[in-house]
C-alpha cells in the first residue's frame, strides 16, 4: 500500500513536470491554429522550414554552440588539470569561483558582459556572442573533466614519462584518453548551455547574430503561431538527445568493461 | 661486489614545505647490484627513489649516473625505468599495448616489438594474457605486466617502489623470488624500496637502512642483522634486547650488573655503549652465577617458535626458543661472546628522537 502511493506520488510530479511540453509536443501536430484539436498534421513543421528568419536563426545558433562550446572545451580542460593539480587550498577555493558564473543570477553575467563589450567599444554580433558563450561554458566542462582526473591513479603520467615520453606525450597519450569521457560530456554540456541560453545571449547579441532563443522571444510578442510549438517540440529533443549521449557516455567505460567482463565469463 | 658505480648520490637534500625529507644523503650504487632502500614511512626512501627517477628534484646536492651529472635530465631521457607502487598500468590500453608503449614511442619496427613483447610475456609468465584488459587481472598479474613494460626498455637500472606492497603474504612470497630471479637472469641494476624488513633481508645484495631523512646503515642482509649500528636499524631489523652497559676494557663488557666476555674491542675504557642480543641468541637454562636471572612473565606461541618475556630487575628480556617454559618459573638467562653486539652510544643521539617519535621507549 505505502508502495502505491509513493508511486503514485511520484507519477504525480513528473505529470506535473512534463505535462506542459506533451500538450506543446502534441499540439504541434495539430491542424488547426487554435487550441482545439482538429486532427493530426506536420502542417506545422512544413510551414518552420519555411521560415527565413528561424532558419537563419537555427544556423547561428548551431554555429555559436559548436564553436563556443569546441573553445569552452579546450580552455576547462587545461583549467581542469590546473586545478587538479593545484594545493589543497588553492584547489578549493578555484573550484568555488569556477562555479560562481553556474549560480550567479544570469541577468548579472549578461549586463556585466554587455557592459564590457560596449566600454571596449566592440560592437556587439557572432564574436560577442561566441565569447559570451564561452564564459559561461567553461565552468560546466571544468565540472565534468575534474571528476574524471581524481579518478586516474595519479602516478599514470609519471609513468609514461618514464617509458620515454614528454610531456605534451605524455598529456596526449595517457591523460587524454583517460579523461575523455568527462571532455565530451563537457562539450556536451557546453552545447546544450550554449543551445539554450536566452539571458546573457539577449544582452551581448547584434542584430546579424540572433539565435533560437531570441527569435522565439520576437515571436511570441506578437500573436502566436503554431509553428512556436513545433520548433520548441524540435528543440526538447535535441537537447533531450544530447543529454541522454552525455549520459550513456559519462557511464561508457563502466559499460564496456562490464560488457567486456560478460564475454570472459 | 667489485662493479663499477653506476649512479652517485652527493649530499642531496630535499626540503617540501619547510620540512627536510632528506638530509644529505651519501649513496653510491653499484652496476648489477641488488640494492633496497629499507625504512619506516616518511624516512625518505621513496623520495630517494624519486630523485633517480627524475620524478623529483634535489633542493641542493648532485645525482651522478656513469659520472655524468643527471640533476637536470628529465625522467624520458634517463636509463632508468619503474615499477611503480599500485604499478600505474595505462587502463586504456590493453596488456600487449601496456608492454609495448615504451618501444612503440621509439618507433622500434612492428615486428621487433612483437617479438620483444613475447619474451617478456614469458619472463613474467603471462603467456596467453596479451589481449586482456588490465583491469581485469588479479594485482599479482597486474604486478607482472608493471615489471614487464619497464623491462622491455632494457633499462640499466629498474626502481621498484613497494611493489608487492599490494599482494598477499603467500604471493609476495612468490614474487621476490621471482623478482630476484628476473634480476639475476637479466643483469639490470635493481633499487627496491620497502619498509618490510624480511623481504629486505631476503632479497638484496645490500641494504641501505634510513630514518628521518638519514642513512642509518648501509651493508649486507647479514651485517644489518648481526652487526647493527645502532638501536635504530638493531630495532627495526628484527626484534631485540637492547640493553645499557659499560665497556670495561677489549673483550670486556658490564651490563644488567655482571660482567661478559664479548668479542668487540676498540671501545675507550669505561665507554657507556649499548649492547644488543637477538631474542634467538638466548637460551634459557637453570638459574645460576654467570646467568641473568628472573621469571618468565609470559609465554606467546608463534607457529615457529615461543615468544617468552623474562623479567629480571626490572628489565623485561625477549627471548625465541622452540621449548616451552611455564610463565611464573624462575630461570636463567645465556649467551655465548659471539652473540653479544655492542654498539656506540653517540650513534644513536639522532636516532633516540625518532623512536621516540614512533612511540618507542626512550633509552638514553
Amino acid at each position: 500500500m505505502k508502495k502505491f502511493f509513493s508511486g503514485c506520488y511520484v507519477a504525480l510530479v513528473l505529470l506535473f513536470m512534463y505535462l506542459p511540453i506533451f500538450v506543446l509536443i502534441a499540439f504541434s501536430f495539430n491542424e488547426g491554429r487554435g487550441r482545439v484539436w482538429s486532427g493530426f498534421s506536420f502542417k506545422w513543421y512544413g510551414e518552420l522550414f519555411q521560415d527565413k528568419a528561424i532558419l537563419g536563426a537555427l544556423g547561428n545558433t548551431l554555429i555559436i554552440a559548436f564553436i563556443a562550446s569546441l573553445f569552452a572545451t579546450i580552455l576547462g580542460t587545461a583549467a581542469a588539470i590546473g586545478i587538479h593539480n593545484m594545493r589543497k587550498n588553492t584547489r578549493s577555493l578555484v573550484k568555488n569561483v569556477n562555479s560562481l558564473p553556474l549560480i550567479s543570477p544570469e541577468i548579472v553575467m549578461g549586463i556585466s558582459l554587455m557592459i564590457l563589450f560596449s566600454s571596449l567599444h566592440i560592437t556587439r554580433g557572432f564574436f560577442t556572442m561566441i565569447i559570451a558563450h564561452i564564459t559561461f561554458c567553461v565552468p560546466a566542462v571544468v565540472l565534468s573533466v575534474l571528476p574524471k582526473l581524481g579518478q586516474i591513479n595519479r602516478h599514470i603520467y609519471e609513468a609514461a614519462l618514464d617509458l620515454g615520453c614528454n610531456e605534451v606525450q605524455a598529456f596526449f597519450k595517457v591523460i587524454l584518453p583517460e579523461i575523455m569521457p568527462g571532455v565530451i560530456s563537457g562539450f556536451l554540456m557546453a552545447l546544450t548551455y550554449s543551445i539554450d541560453d536566452f539571458v546573457i545571449s539577449y544582452f551581448t547579441s547584434g542584430p546579424s547574430s540572433q539565435t533560437l532563443p531570441l527569435i522565439i522571444y520576437t515571436i511570441t510578442k506578437k500573436p502566436m503561431t503554431p509553428k512556436l510549438n513545433a520548433l520548441s517540440t524540435l528543440m526538447f529533443v535535441v537537447v533531450l538527445v544530447i543529454l541522454f549521449v552525455s549520459n550513456m557516455n559519462g557511464d561508457g567505460a563502466s559499460c564496456k568493461k562490464s560488457k567486456k567482463k560478460a564475454k570472459k565469463a | 661486489m667489485e662493479n663499477s658505480v653506476i649512479v652517485k648520490l652527493e649530499d642531496i637534500v630535499v626540503v617540501y614545505d619547510d620540512e627536510m625529507v632528506l638530509k644529505k644523503i651519501n649513496l653510491d650504487i653499484k652496476d648489477k647490484e641488488f640494492i633496497t632502500l629499507l625504512g619506516p614511512s616518511g624516512c625518505g626512501k621513496t623520495t630517494t627513489l624519486r630523485i633517480i627517477g627524475g620524478f623529483a628534484k634535489p633542493t641542493s646536492g648532485n645525482v651522478f649516473f656513469d659520472g655524468k651529472l643527471i640533476n637536470d635530465i628529465p625522467p624520458y631521457k634517463r636509463h632508468v625505468n619503474t615499477v611503480f607502487q599500485k604499478y600505474a598500468l595505462f587502463p586504456h590500453l590493453n596488456v600487449f599495448e601496456n608492454i609495448a608503449f615504451g618501444l612503440k614511442l621509439k618507433k622500434t619496427p612492428e615486428k621487433e616489438i612483437r617479438n620483444r613483447v613475447h619474451e617478456m610475456l614469458e619472463l613474467v609468465n603471462l603467456e596467453g594474457y596479451a589481449s586482456r584488459n588490465v583491469d581485469l587481472l588479479s594485482g599479482g598479474q597486474q604486478q607482472r605486466v608493471a615489471i614487464a613494460r619497464a623491462l622491455i626498455n632494457k633499462p640499466r637500472m629498474l626502481l621498484l617502489d613497494e611493489p608487492l606492497g599490494a599482494l598477499d603474504l603467500q604471493l609476495r612470497k612468490e614474487m621476490q623470488i621471482e623478482l630476484k630471479k628476473i634480476q639475476q637472469q637479466t643483469g639490470i641494476t635493481f633499487i627496491y624500496v620497502t619498509h618490510d624488513q624480511e623481504e629486505a633481508l631476503s632479497m638484496s645484495d645490500r641494504v641501505v637502512v634510513m630514518n628521518g631523512g638519514v642513512i642509518n646503515q648501509i651493508g649486507s642482509p647479514e651485517d644489518i642483522y648481526n652487526e647493527p649500528e645502532n638501536a635504530f636499524v638493531a630495532k627495526f631489523i628484527g626484534e631485540s634486547n637492547i640493553i645499557d652497559g659499560i665497556m670495561h676494557e677489549d673483550y670486556l663488557v658490564e651490563f644488567a650488573g655482571q660482567k661478559f666476555v664479548c668479542v668487540d674491542k676498540g671501545f675507550a675504557k669505561m665507554e657507556p655503549i649499548e649492547v644488543v642480543i637477538r631474542p634467538e641468541d638466548i637460551r634459557i637454562t637453570e638459574p645460576g652465577d654467570d646467568t641473568i636471572d628472573g621469571t618468565v612473565e609470559n609465554v606467546v606461541f608463534k607457529g615457529v617458535h615461543f615468544e617468552i618475556s623474562v623479567a629480571s630487575y626490572g628489565k623485561t628480556w625477549l627471548i625465541h626458543s622452540t621449548q616451552y617454559t611455564a610463565p611464573g618459573t624462575f630461570v636463567g638467562l645465556t649467551f655465548t661472546p659471539n652473540d653479544i653486539h655492542i654498539m656506540h652510544k653517540s650513534n644513536t643521539k639522532n636516532v633516540m628522537k625518532s623512536l621516540v617519535d614512533e612511540g618507542e621507549e626512550n633509552e638514553q
